[in-house]
């Protein structure tokens, strides 16, 4: 699904990803791990596309297609969704016209005509049951005056309703008790299936006690130094990462 | 037009056309709509008039014209008094007149009231023409008692008005009333006159608790160019409720001098919107006076501007006595070449103890060639006060764009919700719901995208 190849990005001329090797198909969970400063959310920033960072060699290719030129829009149009680690506040517009606005968006792109009311409003009502969200939650401003834990929530409010293909998790871990986090991984795990991938991108292991990744990358310095399966967020939680520069 | 551009003296010599232009026709003018000669109006528009002719029309020199030349507008041959009365079709301005909830109408087409377009009453209270108030003796003593008390002295181009004032909407609402459903006041120019200079002049009194809603709007249905400098007195009784809304949003053609002088008494409430969309020049100027405690006083504004256009907000709030608050909340964003400027005044003045006074002004410039001039001037001579101004220009967040952006909101249409959401607060004031989802589509309109739900 994805193929990253020797990946080299910068911004303001400063080099922070240099040469990372990625493969990631459908139905698998992966995990990337490192330091405060190691890239990774570069690395997720670059996938979904963001301007300032700058692409100076290799590709990302997703469903054998290459995404360098691509607009984040497109790019979420193809399936790939990003949780943010920081989402941003919207005043005056309501968490269910942004996702009616972003489904609708997103179906045009794709050729399909816009969701009829009815069938959007049962998609969110059946959503927010699972993610446990409040109703009211829904008619508020996005992310304004949210807490920590309800943007993250939001997120993956948001994630569910737009079902990507694949969908990056930006240290959505941080900012949440431990409730949330259940509630939050437990999601994840319901939408996960043969057809979509997960990158989860995370600072400590405490996501994937929840999450069971089947690859676990650690990511330093802008490569990938070291990879293997779930033992190895086990080991990092035990030895830290200074072993492995 | 080719003579304007062989006349090599300059642009001065043709604005002093347009004052002499003026002086001439006043005599004629005056001659015209003297008809009472028990009220003192000849007085009136006299000594406003030698103040126009004194001072004429004001410069970048003046230090409350610093940021706004109107060189270029008044470089004009308007005709001062339309001669032929002109017929509009109802269906053919429909669109400018808030048709989804029932409302009285004073309409005007190039000056001159149609009674066609209108719905006034003179009920249980009179909502209808100045004209008639002028003239009818059981006028007189309301319009003794406010007509141009509050209009300012000092602005020449408001003197000007007060000389020429014949014609505008008159509202009289007495005490106790609650007006079932708002006010809808439309100035048409036609342009059947190629260029026209039109001077509206509007009073409202709202007695002891009354409720009025007000929706005005100067609208010209073709490319000619107008020119209008409107004045309007708005009188908010004991514990009345006024809420006033400014819907700017005409051809660039067009160009409005609004000048609105709002006086209220204790423990009212009073609410003047702006919404400047469109026109070529746009001048406010915004004034508001306490004659009593316990009041409040709320001026909002939202500009949306490109071009070459320029919107001036000019605010004064004076608070005169103690246990009042004003809120001033303005937004603008501003694209291409367009100019922006704000200037709020705030004046506390030494009896007004307790006063909460606050202000602010967000903008946003969307492109390089874009200008903001913002000025809050705050002067408080009491000492137990809360005051309070901000005053922030930036651009659209990058961060923002790009969070939108990776959940399949194309760019356009990201940009506009940010800028919704930057105007938003100023938005929330209107209590019509209808206007509300009015000025929201205008808004998405001016910024180009189709989002698909009401804000």
């Amino acid at each position: 699904m994805l193929e990253i190849k020797n990946l080299h990005a910068k911004v303001e001329d400063k080099d922070i990803l240099r040469g990372i090797n990625l493969s990631v198909n459908a139905g698998e969970v992966h995990a990337i791990m490192g330091p405060n400063g190691s890239g990774k959310s570069t690395l997720s920033a670059v996938i979904a596309g963001k301007e300032e960072y700058e692409v100076s060699d290799g590709e990302i290719v997703f469903n054998n297609e290459d995404l360098d030129d691509l607009a984040p829009e497109d790019r979420a149009h193809k399936g790939i969704f990003m949780s943010f680690q920081y989402p941003i506040e919207i005043p005056g517009v309501s968490v269910t016209n942004f996702i009616k606005t972003a489904i609708n968006e997103t179906r045009k792109a794709n050729g399909k005509d816009e969701l009829p009311a009815k069938d959007m409003l049962k998609k969110i009502r059946e959503t927010a049951e699972l993610l446990e969200i409040d109703r009211k939650f829904l008619s508020r401003s996005l992310n304004e005056g949210f807490s920590g834990g309800e943007k993250k929530r939001n997120e993956i409010f948001q994630m569910a309703m737009l079902e990507p293909k694949l969908a990056i998790l930006d240290e959505t871990d941080s900012g949440l008790d431990i409730d949330a986090l259940k509630i939050v991984a437990n999601g994840v795990n319901k939408l996960k299936s043969e057809d979509n991938a997960v990158i989860i991108i995370t600072h400590y292991q405490r996501l994937l006690d929840y999450i069971v990744p089947d690859f676990v990358h650690v990511l330093h310095n802008g490569k990938i130094v070291k990879s293997g399966g779930k033992e190895l967020a086990h080991e990092l939680e035990d030895k830290g990462y200074d072993w492995l520069k | 037009m080719s003579w304007k551009i062989k006349d090599m003296t300059g642009l001065n010599n043709l604005t002093m056309n347009l004052k002499e232009k003026l002086i001439t026709s006043f005599l004629a003018f005056e001659n015209s709509v003297s008809t009472n000669t028990e009220t003192d109006f000849h007085d009136i528009r006299s000594k406003a008039f030698q103040h126009f002719e004194q001072h004429g029309f004001p410069t970048k020199k003046d230090e409350e014209w610093k940021y706004t030349s109107l060189k270029s507008i008044l470089n004009r041959d308007y005709n001062l008094f339309p001669k032929t009365e002109i017929a509009i079709e109802f269906k053919e301005v429909k669109k400018y007149f808030l048709n989804e909830i029932e409302s009285y109408k004073i309409v005007f087409i190039d000056g001159i009231y149609s009674s066609f377009l209108s719905d006034t009453t003179h009920d249980k209270y009179d909502i209808c023409l100045l004209s008639a108030a002028l003239k009818k003796p059981k006028y007189k003593m309301v319009i003794d008692h406010y007509f141009n008390t509050i209009a300012s002295k000092k602005e020449s181009i408001t003197s000007l008005n007060t000389a020429f004032s014949k014609e505008g909407a008159y509202i009289n609402i007495p005490k106790n009333t609650v007006l079932p459903k708002p006010i809808q006041i439309v100035y048409f120019s036609t342009g059947t006159e190629a260029e026209i200079m039109l001077q509206p002049r509007n009073l409202v009194i709202a007695g002891e608790n009354s409720h009025v809603q007000i929706v005005e709007r100067h609208q010209s249905i073709n490319n000619n160019l107008v020119l209008t400098n409107s004045v309007t007195e708005i009188f908010v009784g004991k514990r009345a409720i006024v809420d006033y809304y400014k819907i700017q949003n005409d051809q660039k053609t067009a160009s409005l001098i609004d000048n609105t002088y709002v006086q209220q008494q204790q423990q009212s409430v009073a609410s003047v919107n702006t919404f400047s969309f469109g026109g070529n020049l746009t001048r406010n100027n915004l004034e508001f006076y306490h004659e009593g405690e316990h009041i409040t006083s709320n001026l909002n504004g939202i500009t949306i501007i490109g071009d070459k256009q320029l919107v001036d907000n000019h605010t004064l709030v004076n608070h005169k006595y103690p246990n009042c608050e004003s809120h001033e909340l303005y937004k603008g964003i501003y694209a291409d070449k367009s100019t922006g400027v704000f200037n709020g005044k705030v004046i506390v003045e030494k009896e007004a103890q307790k006063t909460n006074a606050f202000q602010q002004n967000n903008n946003i410039l969307i492109d390089d060639g874009a200008t903001i001039n913002a000025k809050p001037q705050l002067e408080i001579f009491a000492d137990d006060v809360k005051c309070s101004h901000g005053c922030t220009i930036g651009q659209l967040d990058d961060n923002a764009l790009f969070y939108m952006r990776s959940r399949g909101i194309p760019k356009k249409e990201a940009n506009a919700l940010l800028l919704f959401a930057f105007a938003n607060d100023a938005l929330d004031k209107i209590k019509i719901p209808e206007l509300k989802s009015r000025i929201t589509r205008l808004i998405a309109k001016k910024l180009g995208v189709d989002l698909g739900f009401d804000l």
